[in-house]
């Protein structure tokens, strides 16, 4: 006997003589457990729902791995065993295919195994015209412009991350167990001449019920319902939100919400998440890091010069999160400052300049967007002017050409917007495209660093990684000095000191690396409270995922605490105030927590394996990034945000044998003839029992 | 489709033992009574043996694959010879309930047979027995899915349910013939009861060579069958006279429609 042989006459021994065992121990002969997955989740809106999702036991189906496309010929008309459960590598992971799934009903479920080459096309499962309805643009506010008409932003767009699929779709990494899936395929499915593999076959079940359905509006509403009768409510949806993460350069006093008397700010903004298909699977590296790590990295440079010499107006350094749902974030802020419930307002907004996707300029123009619609107004168009004017000169001093795009243009789907339709106010958009994205993989699995052209030569160490300056950082950086001299200008500050300003290519460099391929490096942790250390480190194992969320328990995703510590220390005074002085520094004289915020840091690890933790006086905070349709509980808001996640019990997938419906009947057959048999053999002998076994005593007491 | 996996299988490993029940021992309180009492005794000598093998099984080494078969081998053996202790403890038990039974009847003698109270013990046994074997597989017949993908039988259910009847039939038999060897105080019959009891979970080692233990096992089962039978009061003698009986009934009736 070898030893698989063995495993199982122990099992069987086991389950004959032995209860105390598990009953999983059957149960692990028949299946293997996938790890590594990642479920398309259903999100929904004021009038949708959009994602995927199984039964609520599962979808079942047999494995068919799409090789080609005569594979979808077989799966959707000629092979015998529907449904069938599709494995495919990413690169037919296109709409046609997909719509002609979802509209068969032999497709049990699908299961993307992930690829490192993106398709040389592009592919961008978003909508060709991002946020369209949530922007700016619409009937009241150039209508010419609405809806992309001008300028179709995301031409790849193929939308299918708003379609609604009635089946489960699932994303794997490509290791080991793709191995065993393949494995499992060809040995029981694969077809021999075109003829129908025959039984048992291999099969997949993938779990992914969701439980909220229809529309936010009916899913919010049931919720509320339960909340209301329920003695143990649970809940079916819940809005997406995290927060936001803003700086200034001189302290705003957040104890006072509303106006600010003499407080002129320029807003600096991007945006600090993305999506893809699936659900927490968001890299973005050029549609949202390149913003992050750009914008991060002007605060750097801007800081000691606007020390030394403040200028005149604010600047205001905000990351909004959400952007990718309809403006979650910024549509938040917007509606705190029209509301008095933020530390500013909007007559305190001298101006905007927002970082859009920077990371792959071609040579060296970058491209700056304005609106046409509110430079009609001669004197905002004035501002957009000098503000243009502005950023020009520090471009030409820089080696940088910055162009604008034409005058009759559309803003590209920007934070910018949802200022824009509250009050026309001057403001750019800087970004690497003249009119539709040079991403290509928008919103997708393939933005991925190696897009943005952040590759390491081979044999180095993470440490050594984390410190290279990539061809990617060295570009970034020069933007990063470009937003942060024309930041300095726009907010008045003296062109004297602009040569100061210059964003350090080795922090852009630390930054891409902590941003895109591991948050868990020395330079990160450093940076970090330990709180956040240790056990349940926020750092995680790989790269960090851009997509919202929803945070339950009043957390802040990890991404925008990255954000909120690192521009801590960038924009930061080190104090020498001990932890407990540091946690609570309203004892301590001139120190104030309505003006700033404090925070303990780890700090750097010495060589004997100390850490050398300090006090860290930023004037960084995080504000709420929840749609403020969830404030007013207007479900069906059209004005903002609506997008929530369904809740969901059970995520998983799993491979196993399935037998032929000939062995399965013919073990019903079995068991009815040994129960009639048994019932009639019994019942005779019973019957007769006095009969024969009469020798034991003359009466029997039976009385059968 | 997968639950008729799970009715086949349940049917095949509990139909006869249900149909036992029904038949032979529902109606009847008394037999009822030593049933459970036997299933008792059955679950105690595994709550030993159960706990031997914790022991054990926290004793060794997990990672030692030989001293592990062979734990399992001993587990085996010990878990047998322990419900063997158990079937002659209750045996003794119900000896002594016999007199106290006969002492309270009105006819001076017990209301039950040594012989039937051996089988209805047998049952007890055979019950839980394959209860235990069975519902833990049982509950994995649902699916989706079927053994196999580590390259095991596909028929590991049926196989399964097989054995589990089997040993149910066994434990009856063997209860009847192990009682009325303590009745004659023949000793051999008990060690020759042990022994087949031994064996055939010796059997069981083989498995997944389902050829290698499930005939042997079927073959002991009719053996003791035959041994049961007799050793139960049954004699050809009553067998053929059964028979006859039936024949000579068929006989008349084919006059009686002749005519």
């Amino acid at each position: 006997m070898g030893p698989e042989s063995f495993r199982w006459s122990y099992l069987l021994l086991i389950s004959l003589f032995y209860s105390y065992v598990s009953c999983s121990s059957v149960e692990q002969k028949i299946y293997i457990q996938l790890n590594n997955t990642v479920p398309c989740v259903r999100l929904l809106n004021a009038t949708h729902q959009i994602g995927c999702q199984s039964s609520i036991s599962g979808d079942t189906g047999v494995l068919h791995v799409f090789e080609s496309e005569a594979d979808l010929e077989w799966i959707l008309t000629n092979g015998p065993h529907p449904p069938y459960m599709v494995v495919m590598e990413a690169v037919f992971f296109t709409r046609p295919t997909m719509m002609r799934m979802k509209n068969s009903s032999r497709v049990a479920g699908v299961a993307v195994i992930s690829s490192s080459t993106a398709p040389s096309e592009g592919f961008s499962p978003h909508t060709r015209c991002p946020n369209q309805n949530s922007g700016v643009y619409g009937e009241s506010y150039g209508p010419e412009l609405a809806n992309c008409n001008n300028t179709v932003w995301n031409p790849l767009g193929n939308n299918l991350s708003y379609e609604d699929f009635a089946f489960p779709i699932f994303f794997l990494e490509n290791d080991n167990q793709t191995q065993v899936i393949r494995k499992c395929y060809e040995d029981h499915n694969v077809r021999v001449n075109g003829t129908a593999p025959e039984y048992p076959l291999c099969a997949m079940q993938l779990f992914s019920h969701m439980h909220a359905v229809t529309d936010t509006v009916t899913c919010m509403r049931r919720t509320d319902l339960q909340n209301s009768f329920s003695i143990n409510p649970e809940k079916l949806c819940d809005p997406l939100n995290d927060f936001n993460v803003w700086a200034s350069i001189r302290p705003l006093n957040s104890s006072i919400k509303g106006h600010k008397e003499n407080e002129s700010v320029v807003i600096a903004a991007t945006r600090l998440d993305g999506r893809s298909f699936f659900w927490d699977v968001a890299t973005s590296a050029e549609g949202t890091v390149s913003g992050i790590v750009t914008l991060l990295a002007a605060a750097q440079a801007l800081y000691p010069v606007t020390q030394e010499a403040p200028p005149p107006r604010n600047i205001f350094f905000t990351f909004f999160q959400g952007e990718a749902f309809d403006y979650i974030g910024s549509s938040r802020m917007v509606y705190d400052m029209q509301n008095a419930k933020f530390v500013i307002d909007m007559d305190n907004v001298h101006s905007l300049l927002e970082i859009g996707q920077v990371g792959l300029r071609n040579g060296s123009n970058l491209w700056i967007h304005s609106d046409p619609v509110s430079r009609k107004n001669s004197s905002v168009n004035e501002e957009v002017d000098k503000l243009v004017k502005n950023m020009q000169s520090v471009a030409s001093s820089l080696k940088l050409s910055v162009e604008e795009p034409g005058s009759s243009q559309a803003l590209p789907p920007s934070s910018f917007q949802r200022f824009l339709r509250a009050r026309p106010i001057p403001g750019l958009v800087l970004a690497d495209h003249q009119s539709a994205f040079i991403n290509r993989y928008y919103e997708s699995l393939y933005d991925t660093p190696a897009y943005l052209n952040l590759t390491y030569p081979p044999d180095l160490s993470p440490e050594e990684q984390l410190e290279y300056e990539t061809e990617a950082a060295k570009s970034l950086s020069e933007v990063a000095t470009l937003v942060a001299r024309s930041l300095y200008t726009q907010a008045g500050g003296d062109d004297q000191f602009l040569s100061n300003i210059t964003a350090d290519t080795k922090t852009v460099a630390k930054l891409l690396y902590g941003f895109l391929i591991k948050s868990n490096n020395s330079w990160f942790s450093s940076l970090l409270p330990p709180e956040a250390l240790g056990r349940g480190s926020i750092l995680g194992t790989g790269a960090p995922q851009y997509y919202i969320g929803l945070r339950l328990d009043n957390t802040v995703k990890s991404v925008t605490r990255f954000v909120q510590f690192i521009l801590a220390n960038m924009t930061g005074t080190v104090l020498s105030l001990n932890q407990s002085q540091c946690q609570n520094p309203n004892s301590v004289p001139d120190q104030s927590k309505d003006l700033y915020s404090y925070s303990w840091i780890s700090g750097p690890v010495s060589a004997n394996g100390t850490a050398e933790s300090y006090c860290v006086r930023a004037s960084v905070r995080l504000s709420k990034a929840l749609s403020p349709a969830f404030e007013l509980l207007e479900y069906g808001s059209r004005e903002y945000s609506t997008w929530t996640e369904s809740r969901w019990k059970t995520i998983g997938a799993r491979i196993f044998l399935v037998a032929s419906p000939e062995l399965e009947m013919m073990t019903l057959g079995v068991g009815v003839a040994v129960l009639i048999v048994s019932l009639l053999v019994t019942y005779f002998i019973s019957s007769k029992a006095e009969l024969l076994f009469s020798s034991t005593r003359e009466a029997p007491a039976t009385t059968y | 489709m997968t639950a008729a996996v799970f009715f086949g299988c349940a049917f095949i490993a509990f139909g006869p033992a249900f149909s036992l029940f029904i038949f032979t021992i529902a109606r009847d309180p008394l037999r009822v009574i030593i049933l459970i009492a036997g299933a008792f005794f059955w679950l105690l000598s595994l709550l030993l043996s159960s706990l031997v093998w914790f022991i054990a099984m926290k004793a060794s080494n997990a990672e030692d694959t030989k001293v592990q078969t062979g734990l399992l081998i001993f587990g085996v053996f010990f878990s047998v010879l322990l419900q063997e202790v158990f079937r002659f403890a209750y045996y003794r038990l119900l000896r002594k309930a016999n007199e106290g039974l006969a002492a309270i009847s009105d006819e001076e003698t017990s209301p039950i047979s040594v012989q039937q109270m051996a089988y209805v013990a047998g049952l007890g046994f055979g019950i839980i027995s394959g209860a235990f074997s069975m519902i833990n597989i049982l509950s994995d017949t649902l699916g989706p899915g079927t053994v196999g993908i580590f390259g095991d039988s596909q028929y590991y259910f049926i196989t399964s349910a097989l054995m589990t009847l089997a040993i149910t039939l066994l434990q009856i038999f063997w209860g009847v013939v192990f009682f009325d060897g303590c009745e004659k105080s023949r000793w051999w019959v008990i060690a020759v009861v042990v022994c087949l009891h031994l064996l055939v979970s010796g059997l069981s080692l083989l498995n997944p060579l389902y050829e290698g233990s499930l005939p042997p096992v079927y073959a002991i089962t009719v053996l003791m069958a035959v041994w049961a039978f007799f050793a139960s009061g049954g004699s050809l003698h009553n067998l053929s006279l059964l028979f006859t009986r039936k024949i000579l009934f068929v006989l008349q009736l084919i006059c009686f429609v002749k005519m």
